[in-house]
């Protein structure tokens, strides 16, 4: 049924209809809306068998999490940013135990300085964790792909990670169809743990594992990463039949037919890429652009196979590696490894800075001209960073380089609220 | 019949062998039918008391929960000598996960249960006690606050032992580490405020706190069962002597426990909702320096330059013990439970 909801409530309720068992809530944002609402189904009854425990932390509540799935209960929470590294070590220890536990990240910059707006700071973070991890275009896309993850992690016994741009789509009222509670019981079978704690056949798990073994375990979860890019688009074509929608699958292409210049992205940016490709189409520019949705596994092949084609690809995102630059430009790059075309990074959005389709226009038509540098970052204010870097040379005590900062867009400001005046 | 003829040991410590003792008052461990939850072969040093401990308990708790029992592990000596890839010596559904989250783990064993209604399977977290009053009391607290049904139990050997004897907030004053090295004008670890879990846990008016040591084993499975008759938080906090990082001999494991009990260093006590409900009296005061002096993390207060002032801070410690808890007096009052039954 179509309804203009929020974000996080299309989230709740069709995690609800996903009938977890065990739901862990520790509140940080932007994912706070989702727990609210899960609790409150949970304490009005219509969510039910389910436990919604409030715990002390995420660290916590990614144990929790972990010990519900290990005792053979369907296991959900939700966090963003700081939340995420908090929890960082049960999350890797999740992955390492082979427990299918969904998650939702709201994505959110990570501090310092302390930041609540939206970038993909924090799913980077956890790249390497094991975690299957899965970014949503829209609110549509972020409900149905909740479906899809519990299928998927139940199947790999691998936890999935759900992503959704914090407030952009978090905290976005859309129009959503949300999915029937039959069509969701038929999609996703009971959940039947391939490992449990079971008085009855006792098992010890989680045990030191040596040199002698600790390779081939390691390996075992790379090669269900590897099966998860078998299922994942066979899941989302299972649930296109069922529903009639494209949600989900690897990666998604956007008029890159005969596209000399395709950018690439993750999540909810797609939009405002999507509306400025078809700007420059109208000005006859060959663009396209590709959406990965499946950022672990990374999807080499379809990838390359996405771009085949391309002269040139732009990679926008997010988040960066500091010190080295962008972290999907670099899975890109190796997955176009010997490929005939250039390839160029730009960082955009970070700490929820608007990504406008007018940058993106102007950015496309550089990209076209053969004029950007390898790691571009969108829109960045270079005098206000020179007047800083001139404060570092000029004083030892310069003082905070953020708060120097504020204060000095506060004096731009006024002087040009001065001048207009 | 499943008891066996039990030899009697007489060691001059009011112990009692289970041969005095009618069928259903001998400890668990006198049964032929025990569980072995954590078998034999494990590869704890000699004289560990964290395995003896943790034997005891464990059997305790699954006799009293009819063999439904799940256990928790932090990550610690008890997690390492115990399961050495591709070796465990858990008869019982055992989980591991990180250092500091055993309680929060356990919560969501429980709560897994609950929602499948399971309620007759039980579960037990265990953990050392840096995983319990260092970096696990975060998850511990917020445990108790929510009052889960889990037996939390800490098997307190007072220090890091399991990564090479370094200091956690349980290491006694004066006590030589390896990051409290004898040297300086205060050797050893400072007399700090100390961080009683037992007193914080009893702060949250859990229902029942208690604490034990493995020189009285009727008594550490005498809580065990008392705790497994009750739902909600539970907490049990257990001395258990480490030869290796007190330097103490390996057959002294015993001895050194039931010192710190008879000195008044380490009060033996149940607690029910936040207030105290039975002492163990002491039986034989004895002076710290008897409990000290054999212990080599001890050796810097004794010897050719003694450091009698220190010794008698710790004393003034077993002192304050004795006064707050009432541990003089007639032993009669509060620890005949198991001889009159």
């Amino acid at each position: 049924m179509l309804r203009q909801i929020e974000g996080s409530r299309a989230v709740a309720e069709t995690v609800a209809l996903c009938r977890p068992e065990v739901v862990c809530a520790y509140p940080i944002s932007p994912q706070t809306h989702i727990i609210e609402a899960i609790g409150a189904m949970v304490k009005a009854g219509t969510l039910a068998p389910c436990e919604f425990i409030n715990v002390e932390s995420e660290f916590a509540a990614m144990s929790v999490s972990i010990g519900a799935s290990a005792a053979g209960a369907r296991s959900y929470t939700a966090t963003a940013s700081q939340g995420l590294l908090f929890m960082i070590e049960a999350v890797y220890n999740a992955a390492g135990l082979g427990l299918p536990i969904v998650m939702t990240l709201a994505n959110r910059a990570i501090g310092a300085p302390i930041n609540i707006w939206n970038d993909h700071s924090d799913a980077m973070a956890v790249r390497d964790s094991g975690w299957i991890q899965l970014f949503a275009e829209t609110n549509q896309e972020a409900a149905d792909l909740h479906v899809q993850a519990f299928r998927l992690a139940e199947e790999l016994s691998v936890p999935v990670m759900v992503c959704m741009d914090g407030f952009i789509l978090t905290h976005a009222v859309e129009g959503v169809d949300m999915l029937d509670q039959s069509v969701v019981d038929a999609f996703l079978p009971r959940y039947e743990p391939r490992q449990v704690l079971d008085p009855d056949d006792p098992v010890s798990i989680g045990a030191m594992v040596g040199p002698e073994a600790f390779e081939e375990v390691r390996y075992l979860a790379h090669l269900r990463q590897l099966d998860a890019l078998e299922r994942i688009p066979s899941i989302a074509a299972e649930f296109a039949e069922v529903t009639g929608r494209q949600s989900g699958g690897l990666v998604r292409s956007y008029r890159t037919e005969d596209a000399e210049t395709v950018v690439v992205a993750l999540g909810s940016v797609l939009g405002t890429i999507k509306d400025a490709v078809d700007l420059r189409r109208d000005a006859g520019e060959r663009v396209g652009v590709v959406g990965i949705t499946s950022f672990r596994p990374f999807p080499g092949e379809a990838v390359r196979d996405a771009l085949a084609g391309a002269r040139r690809v732009v990679v926008i995102e997010k988040a960066f590696s500091v010190g080295f630059g962008g972290v999907l430009s670099a899975d890109v790059a190796l997955a176009m490894d010997g490929a005939d075309c250039t390839l160029r990074s730009v960082i955009a959005g970070l700490g929820g800075r608007a990504i406008t389709r007018r940058s993106l226009e102007e950015l496309l038509g550089d990209a076209a001209r053969d004029q950007l540098e390898p790691l571009t970052f969108l829109d960045l204010d270079h005098g206000a960073v020179d007047r800083e870097r001139a404060r570092m040379t000029s004083t030892r005590r310069s003082g905070p380089s953020a708060e120097n900062l504020l204060r000095d867009l506060g004096t731009e400001r006024s002087i040009q609220m001065k001048d207009r005046s | 019949m499943t008891s066996q003829p039990v030899r009697f040991y007489q060691v001059g410590s009011f112990a009692v062998g289970n041969r005095l003792l009618d069928d259903d008052a001998r400890t668990v461990q006198s049964d032929s039918n025990r569980t072995n939850s954590i078998d034999s072969g494990h590869r704890a040093c000699q004289g560990c008391g964290e395995a003896l401990g943790a034997r005891y308990a464990l059997d305790a708790a699954m006799r009293a929960s009819q063999g439904q029992l799940v256990a928790v592990n932090a990550t610690g000596c008890l997690e390492v000598f115990s399961t050495p890839y591709p070796e465990t010596s858990w008869r019982i559904p055992w989980l591991h996960s990180l250092f500091g989250n055993a309680p929060a783990v356990a919560t969501g064993v429980a709560a897994a249960m609950r929602v499948k209604g399971r309620t007759d399977v039980r579960v037990v977290a265990q953990a050392g006690d840096g995983g319990t009053v260092d970096i696990g009391f975060g998850c511990l607290s917020g445990m108790f606050e929510r009052n889960d049904d889990v037996l939390f139990i800490c098997y307190d050997n007072e220090g890091y032992m399991n990564t090479g004897v370094q200091r956690s907030a349980a290491t006694p004053p004066a006590a030589r580490t390896a990051t409290t090295d004898v040297v300086g004008p205060e050797p050893g670890n400072v007399f700090g405020q100390g961080k009683n879990l037992p007193r914080i846990a009893m702060a949250h008016d859990i229902p029942y706190v208690a604490t034990a040591t493995v020189a009285d084993l009727h008594d550490l499975e005498q809580k065990v069962e008392r705790a497994m008759e009750i739902r909600g938080a539970r907490y049990l906090h257990v001395l258990v002597p480490c030869p290796l990082g007190w330097g103490s001999a390996s057959n002294d494991t015993i001895h050194v426990a039931r010192l710190a009990k008879e000195t008044g260093l380490f009060p033996v006590f149940e607690a029910e909702n936040g207030v105290v409900t039975a002492v163990s009296k002491i039986r034989h005061l004895a002076p710290v320096e008897d409990y000290l002096s054999i212990q080599r993390r001890y050796a810097h207060l004794f010897g050719k330059h003694p450091r009698t002032d220190i010794v008698a801070r710790i004393q003034a410690i077993a002192d304050q013990n004795i006064a707050r808890y009432g541990l003089l007096g007639d032993e009669s009052e509060d620890e005949t439970k198991w001889v009159e039954a």
